[in-house]
């Protein structure tokens, strides 16, 4: 039996955390409260206190804690984005997450012990690009963008001895992870400039007789019946009119759920399974941890068959983004 | 929150929000705001967040009761607002049920939000500061005082 991957969970907050070890997270992920992580919205992650809280939570219990310093560098602030790397060490995070070479390269020739991974917003989806970083920064683990199939990520475990994270479960974006400037385009701001889709400050709700409009800076992108399911205001899951036509013209408002082909990622060798959501509340980091944790050790019962229990589908349709999920690139029959 | 105990999905109908427009909006009001000045007390908002939410209005209706309260956060405190002048910076709708889900952390409210069952409308940023800050909140000892959370 191979052994299980580990399940790796968002934190934006020390309930959330907590949340996650107590309902069986192997490692929980996490950032600074600056534009030095892809989640940096008002009110959210950690200070040094309560980062440190975390940390001793989650190592009295045994799991891990992995650093998120996910964005790129700002021209003229570099040195902002050294100095998250150094206070992460010492911190004493169990690995920190890094998507940008320069800042893997200094993380590597400052800090020689300490164990890297590279992030999904490193945007390597070829076994070239994942060892190319461990022959030159020592990366220990990849996060792979949700663009390949599952046969694609066979042949990427297959050529490198590199740990291999998916995603398992979390709201889809255009998944142009690392190079997308989508929000740039309506509001000037974006995750690889400011931390932040969509910035808050942009987002206008309009409540209408029988609909509710949503604004990104003025930009009109979606308007939703009293019935339907809302999304998050971004760009790509805007409803736009194309040759007289209005639809979803990038992608529709839907979340990944990997439940189905949970042991086909055990069987290729996939060594952690993410979610996403550190923009979520601590009740969404417990449910989609219980229901997740329960999957995976459904699996190390040894049983023959491994069954979806219609429970965990239900609870994690519930808190899916356009409540509904899908199974994303994983099986798509092109490639 | 204890596993064991949920709260369903319910709307109450339509003659209680009919009654609760008539009735006076000062004793939940009051309740609100008085709440939201035991977790201040209790230390448990932080206080670099609480900075941003001074002099704003806020905007709380509960769909199916008629029950409204309107209140604002001034030099330290939460204050009510019994006849607002303005539109709210930040306002919520939902009904009841919505609302204690949220509490008990039953429910997350994105996913309130993407089923449509929770209304926010106003000053976004404001919004998220005043969701990501009730998160941070670690209630469990402060939620198992309130009556509703007893089992």
């Amino acid at each position: 039996m191979t052994s299980l991957p580990d399940l790796v969970c968002p934190a934006g907050s020390l309930p959330a955390l907590k949340a996650a070890v107590d309902n069986g997270a192997d490692a929980v992920y996490l950032g600074f409260k600056n534009d030095t992580n892809a989640r940096n919205f008002a009110g959210l992650n950690f200070d040094q206190k309560t980062m440190a809280d975390g940390i001793r939570y989650a190592h009295a219990k045994g799991r891990e804690v992995l650093l998120a310093i996910n964005t790129f560098p700002q021209a003229g602030r570099v040195a902002d984005w050294q100095k998250a790397v150094d206070a992460a060490v010492d911190q004493g995070v169990d690995a920190i997450i890094l998507a940008d070479i320069g800042l893997l390269d200094y993380a590597r020739n400052r800090h020689l012990q300490q164990r890297l991974h590279l992030s999904v917003q490193g945007s390597a989806t070829s076994y070239e690009a994942i060892n190319f970083c461990q022959r030159e920064f020592g990366i220990r683990r990849a996060v792979l963008p949700r663009v390949l199939t599952l046969a694609q990520v066979e042949n990427v475990i297959k050529n490198t001895s590199v740990e291999i994270e998916v995603f398992g479960f979390g709201s889809l974006c255009v998944m142009n992870e690392g190079r997308c400037w989508l929000s740039s385009y309506a509001c000037g701001e974006s995750p690889n400039t400011v931390g932040a889709c969509s910035p808050a400050k942009y987002v206008k709700w309009d409540k209408k007789p029988g609909a509710m409009e949503t604004r990104l800076n003025g930009v009109l992108i979606d308007r939703f019946g009293d019935d339907e399911p809302a999304g998050y205001p971004t760009l790509c899951k805007g409803r736009f009119e194309v040759q007289g036509e209005t639809y979803y013209a990038l992608e529709e408002p839907t979340s990944l759920n990997v439940l189905e082909i949970l042991p086909d990622i055990i069987k290729i060798g996939v060594r952690a399974i993410k979610v996403e959501g550190r923009q979520r509340s601590p009740t969404y980091v417990a449910q989609v941890t219980r229901t997740l944790r329960a999957a995976l050790n459904s699996l190390h019962d040894g049983s023959e068959r491994f069954h979806v229990k219609p429970a965990w589908q239900a609870e994690l349709s519930k808190v899916s983004e356009g409540s509904q999920a899908t199974l994303g690139a994983y099986n798509r029959p092109w490639r | 929150m204890n596993g064991s105990f949920t709260i369903p999905k319910f709307k109450l109908p339509a003659f209680v929000a009919n009654l609760g427009h008539k009735l006076p909006q000062w004793p939940h009001t009051l309740t609100l705001v008085a709440g939201l000045n035991a977790a201040l007390k209790m230390k448990l908002l932080p206080e670099s967040e609480l900075a941003l939410l001074e002099d704003k209005l806020f905007r709380v209706r509960v769909l199916d009761t008629g029950g409204e309260a309107s209140y604002t956060y001034a030099n330290g405190l939460f204050r009510p607002v019994f006849r607002p002048q303005r539109e709210p910076d930040l306002a919520f709708a939902a009904n009841l049920s919505a609302y204690l889900q949220l509490l008990s952390r039953q429910e997350d409210p994105d996913t309130l939000f993407f089923n449509r069952e929770l209304e926010i409308t106003g000053d976004t940023e404001l919004g998220l500061i005043v969701k990501n800050m009730l998160d941070a909140v670690e209630w469990p000892k402060f939620s198992a005082r309130l009556p509703v959370f007893r089992h």
